[in-house]
């Protein structure tokens, strides 16, 4: 049964061991992946706890669906407190490496202290082993694996890494599994490092009983059917992310040059159909590969077709390297982007912070805050392909000043640098904002100012915002599992009604994770797709677990509420530019300059934002500074946390 | 009953990898997730990201037919498989040993041999499978299908080449 899954403690600096079954009053108050972890991060670490110190905790998990007949149950999910923005780190990745975990008998993995010397667990069929680690040290993300492989004598192990940006400390670094799956945000590879943990392998041959086996088979039939009917979804499974970067930089919703540009001009060749030709010639018709169970299959494979690293095989990119190794620095070629892409993979390093910083830094070096000092000699204007590649190594292995300065994250960068640096900084609470410019969609701006773990798109993006869907349809979407009759606005530069949009977002996507489902399964980027209601059906074919749709929301918000705490006990405080619900002032102050007539133009008006803030809190009962009212706490069961349960 | 004359027909270059197959497999035959029980398994390179689909051929001449001692082991010749007999089969594993391409296992839980069964003429893997990276056809249909996609790859490979001259 998925339900009898346990949790691993492993305690790295005395070595000992510990497996505990999950009790089922807190699968029916968190249900698993994501949602359990935030429960166990908040009763597992203090007040200020020093995100690189021993007493960080650090946990992997896979949602409760994970291997199951629910569809794309691929999702690993990792979290622990973030080196990068001293808040929650949380990050998410596919792949195949939790439903090995789950095979392997677990759904939890919690660790804390700090090895001695480089380790890693070895997880198989019901037991978990510390190893050496000393010949897969300093190695990069995918040789890693294959030495573990061989260490271990079976190619069937799957596992999560940290690359040499992990071992380096650099803040943002990714924990990995395969070519290029990364849970890739907040730095979760950086605690890895920290903690002398280069990998979890894990392999598994343990059952996984389906409690309605016809039922959960013939329901995840028409799950599929409906997932690869959806024209966003066949989309992707031809074109990947990459089109999604495409769409929006025609629109002018893209950053370019940091944010000076919110649109790419003569960009032909980073286009998501130039991408695709490559992958075409490259590798050859069928270039789409996919993570575990997933029909939408929406990475490509790809080989560097010239240059420095021409032959080298990877997979992608995704829309961020294309944004961060293309838009953003101004660099419009394929093969900066898909040889920035592979740098990073092999690194283990954000790909999306790490472009972000260094366009930042184009940004400052043009404006003379930075000079050929601080870069050693480095030409780092926007559009110098050469210097953005050079950055990026500089950064993972902390080369030089400004490469050690920017590893260490934007706002701690932006305090060493001086001047006014902070003030181009796009972040928020210290992690920056994907390459997307949000001025003319105030939901997808409140979105990326409110997400728990920093400026993020996978958090609560109401994606669906920008179909201008019938008032009607997003009231059938908006309206279950929990009724709402307030305002609702087609219009995606309104402010009405989006703060319940982003609430309702919020829950959604925790949803997926706890569940351990990816989110192009869900209401993201396709208005038919499943949710609450589904899931209800799908959870109780294959776990036997009832729960009505409703229930599975309260779930999402019980877990939204602890990561709530979590930023709160940390520091989080409503108006704080670094620690905060708010935006880069040029959010504000500088409007659109290019794009459609409904773009140009375009800021985020102050006085809206901060009332679509208060309403955002008001629904999710927090008072005027985002603090959970005692109410909503007693609501969700949630008055006497820590609770120490597990 | 007439012989259906399906095979099924695994054409790798479509495979994405996702393994869906394996977990469908195990399901419909065991009422659990676990490849290791599954019929069908992808095996893969990805360091070159290769993944190629193998199960059971229901071969004519079979050779873990032809090595059972029991003779548990015999074709249907209605739905062109390769079945075993577990009132006969004694587990002694000379079929898993003496067969070319990996397709008949050990399920160490329930301690017998197993193979694809063709899920009796409705391959399950086949039905799942949204690429049709695993499909289920006429057994004589087989070489024209293959010579439809040679054919097709001589044509472009010839277009190119006539572009490249062109270029020249």
């Amino acid at each position: 049964m998925p339900l009898d899954r346990k949790i691993g403690y492993v305690d790295l600096s005395t070595g000992n061991i510990e497996i505990k079954p999950i009790p089922l009053e807190i699968r029916k108050k968190f249900l698993g992946g994501r949602g359990l972890d935030a429960y166990l991060l908040y009763n597992h670490t203090k007040k200020g706890v020093d995100p690189l110190g021993p007493d960080n905790v650090l946990l992997f998990s896979g949602g409760i669906l994970t291997a199951t007949c629910a569809s794309a149950t691929a999702r690993t999910h990792v979290m622990a407190k973030s080196p990068l923005t001293g808040l929650l780190g949380s990050a998410n990745m596919g792949g195949f490496f939790a439903p090995e975990l789950a095979w392997a008998g677990f759904h939890h993995i919690v660790i804390k202290g700090k090895a001695r010397k480089p380790v890693y667990l070895w997880i198989h069929n019901g037991e978990i082993e510390i190893r050496d680690a000393k010949n897969i040290w300093g190695r990069t993300v995918t040789d890693s694996q294959w030495a573990i492989r061989d260490e271990l004598g079976d190619e069937e192990v799957k596992c999560a890494v940290c690359g040499p940006a992990g071992e380096n400390l650099v803040r943002f670094a990714n924990v990995m599994t395969g070519i290029k799956n990364s849970a890739g945000r907040t730095g979760m590879g950086c605690v890895m490092g920290s903690k002398n943990l280069k990998a979890l392998a894990a392999r598994g041959t343990m059952d996984i009983k389906i409690a309605h086996p016809t039922e959960a088979l013939e329901f995840n039939k028409r799950f599929i059917d409906q997932i690869v009917s959806a024209k966003v979804n066949q989309t992707q499974g031809t074109l990947g992310t990459p089109f999604i970067w495409g769409a929006t930089n025609s629109w002018g919703g893209i950053r370019c040059r940091n944010f000076q540009l919110n649109q790419c001009e003569y960009a032909d060749d980073i286009e998501p159909e130039r991408l695709d030709e490559i992958a075409t010639e490259t590798i050859g018709p069928y270039h789409m590969t996919g993570c575990f169970g997933c029909q939408v299959h929406c990475r490509a494979q790809y080989r560097i077709p010239s240059g420095p690293y021409a032959g080298r095989y990877d997979e992608g990119p995704e829309y961020t390297s294309q944004g961060a190794f293309g838009g953003e620095p101004d660099c419009k070629n394929a093969v900066t982007v898909l040889t920035g892409n592979h740098l990073v993979d092999q690194f283990g390093m954000d790909n999306l912070e790490t472009g972000s910083l260094i366009s930042w830094a184009m940004e400052l070096y043009e404006l003379g805050i930075l000079t050929q000092k601080e870069t050693d000699g480095l030409d780092l204007r926007f559009g110098n392909d050469e210097a953005l590649l050079e950055m990026i190594e500089r950064i993972c292995y902390r080369k030089g000043w400004l490469g050690d300065t920017l590893a260490d994250g934007g706002i701690p960068a932006s305090e060493k640098i001086g001047k006014n640096s902070f003030d181009y900084l796009i972040q928020v609470k210290g992690m920056s904002n994907l390459h997307s410019d949000e001025r003319a969609t105030p939901a997808l701006a409140l979105g990326i100012a409110t997400g728990s773990r920093g400026s993020d798109h996978l958090r609560s993006r109401p994606a669906i915002d920008l179909y201008h869907l019938p008032e009607e349809v997003l009231r059938k979407i908006y309206g279950t599992p929990v009724p709402y009759d307030g305002p609702l606005s087609s219009e995606h530069t309104a402010y009405e009604g989006k703060p319940w949009q982003v609430f309702w977002q919020e829950n959604c996507y925790m949803g997926v994770d706890c569940l351990g489902i990816c989110k192009y399964h869900t209401t993201f980027l396709g208005a038919t797709l499943p949710n609450f209601e589904d899931w209800s059906r799908v959870l109780y074919y294959n776990t036997g677990l009832e729960m009505t749709p409703r229930e599975i929301w309260d779930v999402a918000e019980r877990c939204y509420n602890i990561e709530r705490l979590f930023n709160l006990r940390e520091g989080l405080k409503r108006d704080n530019p670094k620690k905060g619900d708010t935006l880069n002032h040029r959010y504000f102050d500088e409007p659109c300059k290019l794009g459609a007539p409904d773009v140009v133009g375009r800021t985020i008006d102050r006085e809206k934002f901060q009332k679509m803030i208060d309403e955002y809190y008001e629904h999710h009962g927090w008072d005027s500074d985002g603090v959970p009212l005692p109410e909503t706490l007693k609501r969700l069961g949630l008055e006497n946390e820590p609770s120490h349960l597990l | 009953m007439e012989p259906n004359g399906k095979v099924l027909y695994i054409n790798y270059e479509k495979c994405t990898g996702c393994r869906l197959c394996e977990l469908v497999c195990s399901v419909v035959h065991d009422g659990v997730s676990n490849p290791a029980r599954s019929r069908i398994r992808v095996m893969k390179w990805e360091a070159e990201g290769l993944y190629i689909p193998m199960s059971c051929q229901q071969c004519q001449d079979a050779p873990c037919m032809n090595v059972c001692p029991v003779k548990a082991i015999s074709r249907d010749e209605t739905l062109e498989r390769v079945m075993v007999d577990y009132d006969k089969c004694i587990g002694c594993r000379s079929c898993v040993a003496v067969c070319p391409f990996g397709a008949m296992s050990f399920d160490t839980v329930d301690k017998k041999v197993f193979k694809c069964d063709v899920c009796d003429g409705d391959p399950q893997c086949v039905r799942f499978c949204e690429e049709k990276a695993v499909d289920y056809v006429d057994a004589r249909e087989l070489g024209t299908l293959k010579k439809r996609d040679a054919a097709r790859r001589i044509s472009i490979a010839g277009k190119e080449a006539a572009v490249l001259l062109a270029q020249a």
